[in-house]
């Protein structure tokens, strides 16, 4: 998925276009937004939980595409970021501090601490080695998870309490759930496309694909990258948050290197770089793999060769074939 | 004359045996065009890293207006004011003309790597960018991507980002490569028109524009500078005529 | 803490080194002339693993069956390479990561069906099935001594065909620098191709030495490719030499610190929590000697040679 083309449309988009762009994530949103009203209309219950998990798991590709799609960084330990933060919540639930204004800053600032400190590393690297030493320090994090024998250790934490926010139940719901996590993506969706479209978003793009051009014009390209990977891992740290108060448990399987990979491929599935393809990816991933572990108990023989043909079939992902329909072609 | 912008001091560079900088000192003086001319190989693009900061010499000093800057990284030296191009041309494909040239602004901004404020519709960014633009005339393909500029514009692009940096010192490394004669010309005129304004260190090939533009020419040979003075002195130079521009013919 | 102890943690660290090497060194290989991620190569340690399980009860006989497993944990190599890896070479590393990534999910879940979830295991053969007695009478497994004499013979070839052959020339070329060996008129698809034939039988054959003392169960790849990525990280890619220092360092770090941890931790506190803190100290240790390394030589502790 070579993501070139993906930013070269965004870049020079005459104004029909911009209009396009626009357009699909407001659809998106839009449609999100009634998923409940579906339910009480007669789709299953389950359907809605499912949403759920699926734009918890948006929030985190999001993420990922901006250090990813954005950044051109392949970082494979990026469910780090979500274990750290579903793990934080976890232990602050047990300790009976379950409100999430006190949970959210914290959760914030461990990740923020984890990926400067680890960044600053693994930025001194690139390509192969960048890829390898991501997903080393992932799976450190996952040990360190698994050694944590106050809080289950192995088998996970079992959370007997949700958060509150700001003292309102607004957890215990399914619908006020679905809704706190719809407003969370949306929130997280515009905080980051407001990035991208800003200076040090810029220069972020910029350093992708030239990172040369962009040092002897003036500016720190591994420092930028740093920042973007900070933010990117507190970003996944909501997801985290969401994604223990919506299983009501945590565990160091969130955190384990094959979550990584699946990260990534939500962000390529949509369409690397665009931010809302992030989004598509993680929903319709979700879809996938529910239908199919529905169907077999070894779906993953099913999956696992669609990720490798999809790899070696398509381009653009699901944004660049909504792009090729709605657009006659690209740049 | 006053004290020159750029100087190089007994600069050395080796990759394994080869002595790609042999102990090369030379200077350029404010507003001055200096040429670095020189066979193929001689070492004139890895010079032109070192002082860019892309390379590290193995010893000696680069010092940009009084400051040695031989142990900065390539952005520090960019904001000091010390502004490149490339053999090979670089720009940022997928971005517009217009947001290439933006970046070299955004680099001497107050708020460089400002999070929130949108930068496609920034005047403070646009609006000197557009000036760079059209000091080099490119400022009707403004909003095209920088990759389907034609060869010679992206050239000219090229020398508006350095432009946009406002730089003291400008180190064009063969700017008229690959530049068909029209274009070229064009070219020619512009790097004239900055003359006076900025130092410049030229790495040419073009004989013809070397010696129509240069105030100073210096060869390097094998890494080695062997004449170095006014252009009229070194076009006469019996061991350049004979190690270098015999060749030519 | 006796000398008899240590000296057999630091034999199963050095086994457990040797391991990771015949694995790490068919990937720092073909991430140097390739400059290709394959994550799938965990997967073909665990294939050796199976293939010898099957082989050796088919056969009865475990050299039999380790050299049957060699071969057919070749072909299965080779068929990947055609289908698939081939086609990614030019690719991005994002893609490549991606692909191996489903093959996989796809591998992983294969063997469960064919073998089934439960670990299996491979009995030690009656010829090494002895101890070997070191001092005070303390007894070490002769397989053991077997595992880590046939990786060190291997290491040695391994150093022998890189070092000193017109192949081993090429690979060293071909890992600094691609484009121009490509120049000079060798068939760099051949060369790839050999590179990784030879890094699927190292996996396979360290999958296979591992069988009899390991269980051999699903997703047993996984956690090896992520440390031999950690060996390969800290040895420098692409360097052979550098994978075999960093292996034996990586194995006698983990295994001496998940057995002393403990005891080092209790003379700082009490006997609860210095087994808390051991626990997570001791998984994480090599990740942190990793980190320190790249942070005072991002280029690893012996890259190869001519890289930059």
């Amino acid at each position: 998925m070579s993501t070139a083309p993906a930013l070269a449309e965004t870049a020079a988009a005459p104004a029909p276009r911009r209009h396009i762009r626009l357009l699909l994530p407001i659809l998106l949103f839009g449609l999100l937004a009634l998923a409940p009203l579906a339910v009480s209309l007669g789709m299953p219950a389950g359907w809605l939980a499912l949403l759920t998990r699926a734009m918890i798991f948006a929030i985190a590709a999001l993420s990922l595409d901006l250090i990813l799609g954005v950044g051109g960084l392949v970082s494979f330990g990026h469910a780090a970021f979500l274990g750290i933060g579903a793990y934080v919540t976890g232990i602050m639930i047990t300790e009976g501090r379950a409100e999430a204004l006190l949970i959210l800053p914290v959760v914030l600032g461990i990740c923020a601490l984890f990926a400067a400190v680890t960044g600053a590393i693994c930025l001194r690297t690139r390509g192969v080695t960048f890829i390898m030493i991501t997903l080393a320090f992932g799976q450190m994090v996952y040990f360190l998870a698994q050694a944590l024998s106050a809080y289950g250790g192995d088998d996970g934490l079992t959370l007997y309490e949700k958060s509150t926010v700001a003292g309102l139940d607004l957890f215990s719901t399914r619908t006020g759930f679905f809704y706190c996590v719809l407003a969370a993506l949306a929130g997280c969706y515009v905080l980051v496309r407001i990035l991208v479209a800003s200076r040090f978003g810029r220069i972020l793009r910029a350093a992708r694909e030239n990172p040369v051009r962009v040092s002897v014009t003036g500016f720190d390209v591994t420092r930028i990258r740093l920042i973007a990977y900070v933010i990117s891992g507190m970003v996944a740290g909501i997801a985290g948050f969401f994604l223990a108060n919506h299983t009501d448990f945590v565990s160091p399987a969130f955190m384990s290197w094959q979550r990584s990979g699946e990260l990534i491929f939500m962000t390529v599935l949509g369409g690397v770089g665009s931010l809302h393809g992030a989004i598509i990816g993680a929903i319709a991933y979700l879809i996938a793999e529910d239908a199919l572990s529905h169907l077999t108990e070894h779906w993953r023989v099913i999956f696992g060769p669609m990720i490798v043909l999809f790899v070696l079939f398509t381009r653009g992902g699901i944004v660049g074939m909504i792009r090729k329909l709605g657009g006659g072609g690209g740049a | 004359m006053s004290e020159p912008v750029l100087i190089l001091e007994a600069v050395r560079k080796s990759f394994g045996a080869l002595k790609v900088t042999d102990d090369v000192s030379l200077s350029v003086a404010p507003g001055e065009l200096h040429a670095l001319i020189g066979p193929n190989g001689a070492g004139k693009t890895t010079l032109v890293h070192q002082i860019s900061g892309m390379l590290k010499p193995d010893s000696g000093a680069i010092r940009f207006r009084g400051e040695d800057i031989s142990a900065l990284t390539p952005e520090k030296r960019a904001r000091r004011g010390l502004a490149r191009t490339f053999q090979i041309t670089s720009t940022i494909a997928s971005l517009s003309v217009l947001e290439n040239v933006a970046l070299g602004v955004q680099a001497r901004a107050a708020h460089p790597l400002s999070l929130f404020r949108n930068a496609a519709r920034d005047a403070a960014l646009n609006r000197p960018a557009l000036a760079a633009l059209e000091a080099v005339g490119l400022a009707d393909r403004a909003e095209v991507p920088a990759g389907r500029l034609s060869h010679g514009e992206k050239r000219a692009l090229e020398l508006a980002m350095a432009l946009a940096l406002e730089p003291t010192a400008i180190l064009l490394d063969e700017p008229l490569a690959g530049v068909g004669r029209e274009e070229g010309e064009r070219l020619i005129e512009l790097l004239s028109s900055l003359k006076g304004r900025y130092a410049m260190l030229l790495v040419e090939h073009d004989m013809a524009a070397v010696f129509a533009l240069a105030d100073k020419v210096s060869v390097l040979v094998y890494g080695r500078v062997i004449a170095s003075g006014e252009p009229a002195a070194v076009r006469a130079d019996a061991a350049v005529r004979e190690a270098y521009l015999g060749e030519e013919g | 803490m006796t000398t008899g102890l240590l000296l057999v943690q630091i034999l199963n660290g050095l086994q457990f080194g040797i391991l990771l090497f015949l694995v790490a060194a068919g990937l720092t290989l073909v991430f140097g002339v390739m400059d290709f991620i394959n994550l799938a190569h965990g997967v073909q340690y665990m294939l050796g693993a199976y293939l010898a399980v099957t082989f050796v009860a088919l056969t009865g006989s475990f050299v039999l069956g380790l050299i049957l497993a060699l071969a057919a944990a070749l072909a299965f190599g080779l068929a990947l390479e055609f289908l698939v890896f081939r086609h990614l070479y030019e690719r991005d590393h994002l893609d490549q990561v991606l692909a191996t990534f489903g093959l996989i999910l796809l591998l992983n879940q294969g063997v469960k069906i064919i073998w089934g979830a439960a670990p299996l295991s491979v009995p030690v053969p009656e010829f090494l099935s002895g101890n070997v007695a070191l001092i005070d009478g303390i007894l070490y497994p002769t397989y053991r001594f077997a595992l880590i004499g046939a990786g060190l013979a291997v290491g040695l070839l391994l150093w022998f065909v890189v070092d000193r052959t017109r192949t081993g020339m090429l690979l060293r070329a071909g890992a600094s620098n691609a484009p121009m060996v490509s120049a000079l008129g060798v068939d760099i698809r051949k060369l790839f191709m050999i590179v990784f034939a030879f890094g699927t039988m190292l996996a396979g054959f360290a999958g296979a030495m591992a069988a009899p003392i390991l269980s051999v169960e699903p997703g047993m790849g996984d956690t090896v490719l992520i440390l031999a990525f950690v060996v390969i990280v800290i040895g420098g890619i692409g360097s052979i030499r550098g994978a075999f220092v960093a292996a034996l360092i990586v194995g006698l770090v983990d295994t001496l610190g998940r057995s002393f941890m403990n005891d080092l931790l209790r003379l700082f506190m009490s006997a609860p929590s210095a087994r808390a803190t051991g626990a997570a100290l001791s998984s994480m240790l090599i990740y942190l000697l990793m980190a320190v390394v790249l942070f005072l030589r991002p280029e690893g502790l012996l890259p190869s040679r001519g890289r930059t």
